[in-house]
């Protein structure tokens, strides 16, 4: 399993490469003259030229790209102009708030999903069923930035029972110290439940208005994975031995179902990378996605170069362990790539 | 001599029975499925709405009129006013079309190079299938709606450039369809028997296969348009693409955020509701399309 887990990891090398050369095009198609912009409205011709000289953008292509790649190597992603940082301490400081997010949000919709699908498959033609179609075309159709806007207008105005939709933390708490970045265990760490509380009301509604969008897709290819095992000829036999229906269901039909929705969750954690970055903007979240909305606001284009590379190592990086994952659940499966 | 005229092709009573059978299908999906035909006359109105627009809208989509700013639905304004006083119905008329136009728009380009690549790749095999595959997989790679931003961002800011990254980011399902398609066909008998009559190789992919890949083509698109809408609208609501003062949902959604939670809940719910009709019709339209077509695919 060891061979098989290391060949995937050499077969996402092709991907990587990808990945930096799609950032260095997208960088250099750069709208102007990144020099004179560097250099600010009021510089001197002499001054561009400097700059020029100084970032290397008089050398030949392929020159830029080895500096690049060196620029990479180094861990260097270049200066957030707005507020003066690297962008790659900017990007760490801010990733365990969005992958706190991100993670519970998956937590929940998987929750709610698999035994929503599983219902569902076990009784086609019931209400369960009928819900769950409704949830699943409903669920993809939202607009995510509309669906938090919702629940934000239901939830804090109209019935007051949730904080203000704005950041992590109300702002009488102060952050707990940082072990995870991950609020809600570093509250638990330092044993303040007070502060836990507040952090997880902060959550409730993002965490809901992500969930909601992604157990869509979930449940329906649960659902539709469930169909095909529970009418195949192996689940027939199982239930014609006498097997118990609850040890048929669950040994044997959902362990053959999760195989199909394991390979989907790729898709779904594409859209969910990609509503992170709306659901940010929507609830004042300090995560990466919001990170750089605002640098995109200011023309301040290297934290959004840095992003787009962080968020598509961080894809292959999801992409090979979903793989991995995969061969766990099914040790049959050979990976040829 | 009328024997002789109906033979090459047979166009005569075969065909007619033949499109009066897809017509009893259609007839027969739709009646056994009145989602779908409740979809189809939805979308027929977002389409008139979408080129009549401008000429339906009540008031001027532009007018600002400081003194009836945030105005709540009334009889007057259907759907309220937002901040400078701008009828939102009028509003999200006139939206329709500059939001379906870009769906439409970046759909129409990634069917047309996506499946041009594709029918390549599937035919020639070998290094053209190699390279586009490899940029199939690559563009694939990134978080889509992250690679569309980073884009936009690259590009410049503008509603054009916003319908090429949506069309970008759309590319690798039609490859892939468009591929396989091919790729499964390129030995059939068929295209054995027009190689031997003499056709150029490009002939045979053009015309004989290349219509053979138009069905599931089909409901790739209509699946694709809702979320080409979706995306769209979402990359305005983050501030990319269209400017201020038009009226485009995604952008009229973010200008109401703020007001949402101090109560002013209609700013943002109108365009945001119709923008939700109009992705949910394009699912359901979708999904009609396949049971249509293939029918063992039927979920």
């Amino acid at each position: 399993m060891w061979q098989l887990i290391g060949r995937r990891a050499l077969a996402a090398i092709p991907n990587v490469i990808g990945i930096v050369v799609v950032t260095f095009v997208l960088t250099r198609a750069l709208p102007g003259d990144p020099a004179a912009f560097y250099a600010g409205p009021a510089a001197t011709q002499e001054a561009v030229e400097q700059i020029r000289t100084k970032l290397g953008l008089d050398q030949p292509l392929w020159r830029q790209f080895i500096d690049y790649l060196g620029d990479l190597a180094r861990g260097d992603l270049g200066l957030s102009l707005s507020t003066g940082q690297q962008v790659l301490d900017e990007i760490l400081r801010r990733l365990p708030a969005s992958l706190e997010l991100t993670l519970l949000a998956l937590l929940v919709a998987c929750v709610i999903a698999l035994p929503l699908g599983i219902l569902a498959a076990t009784r086609p033609g019931s209400w369960v069923d009928h819900a769950c179609r409704l949830i699943t075309t409903l669920g993809v159709s939202l607009p995510i930035f509309f669906t938090g806007l919702l629940l934000a207008y239901v939830f804090y105005y109209l019935l007051g029972v949730a904080p203000p939709p704005v950041g992590r933390l109300d702002s009488m708490f102060s952050p707990p110290p940082q072990w995870t970045g991950f609020y809600l265990i570093d509250s638990l760490i330092a044993g303040d439940l007070a502060l836990f509380r507040a952090a997880a009301a902060q959550m409730v509604l993002p965490v809901a208005t992500l969930a909601i969008f992604v157990l869509a897709p979930i449940a329906r290819m649960t659902r539709a994975a469930m169909l095909g095992v529970l009418s195949s000829d192996f689940v027939r036999t199982a239930r014609a031995s006498g097997l118990s229906s609850g040890t048929v269901l669950y040994k044997y039909a959902f362990r053959n179902a999760m195989l199909p929705v394991v390979t989907t969750m790729g898709m779904v954690f594409s859209f969910m990378l990609g509503s992170n970055v709306v659901i940010e903007k929507v609830f004042a979240w300090p995560g990466i996605g919001s990170f750089a909305v605002d640098a995109l606001m200011q023309s301040d284009y290297a934290p959004v170069q840095g992003f787009v590379l962080v968020m598509a190592l961080l894809f292959v990086a999801i992409n090979l362990m979903i793989d991995i994952l995969y061969t766990v659940i099914d040790p049959r499966v050979t990976i040829d790539a | 001599m009328s024997n002789t005229a109906t033979l090459p092709g047979t166009p005569g009573p075969a065909s007619v029975s033949s499109s009066a059978a897809t017509l009893r299908h259609v007839r027969y999906v739709l009646g056994e499925n009145p989602v779908t035909a409740g979809a189809f006359a939805l979308f027929a109105a977002f389409v008139l709405v979408a080129l009549f627009g401008p000429w339906i809208a009540p008031y001027d989509p532009l007018a600002t009129n400081a003194a009836s700013a945030l105005r709540g639905p009334s009889a007057a304004h259907w759907f309220g006013t937002d901040q400078l006083g701008r009828d939102i119905l009028s509003r999200v008329i006139v939206a329709t079309g500059l939001d379906f136009g870009m769906a439409v728009a970046a759909v129409f380009i990634s069917f047309a190079l996506g499946s041009a690549l594709g029918a390549c790749a599937g035919y020639y095999g070998g290094w053209i299938d190699r390279t586009v595959s490899r940029f199939a997989d690559t563009i694939m790679a990134f978080p889509l709606f992250v690679l569309a931003m980073a884009i936009v961002a690259a590009l410049g800011n503008s509603v054009a450039n916003i319908i090429y990254a949506t069309a970008i980011i759309n590319l690798p399902f039609y490859i892939r369809v468009a591929r396989g398609e091919i790729n499964v066909r390129r030995n059939a008998g068929f295209v054995e028997a027009a190689r031997l009559s003499g056709n150029s190789e490009a002939r045979i992919l053009a015309l004989h296969l290349f219509p053979n890949i138009l069905p599931p083509i089909m409901v790739q698109i209509s699946l694709n348009m809702g979320w080409a809408i979706l995306n769209a609208a979402g990359l305005s609501f983050i501030g990319l693409g269209v400017r201020p003062p038009q009226p485009e949902w995604g952008i009229m959604v973010a200008e109401g955020a703020s007001y949402m939670i101090s109560g002013e809940w209609w700013v943002s719910f109108f365009p945001g509701v119709v923008l939700m009709l109009a992705v949910f019709c394009f699912n359901l339209l979708g999904d009609g399309l396949r049971d249509m077509i293939d029918p063992r695919r039927r979920t």
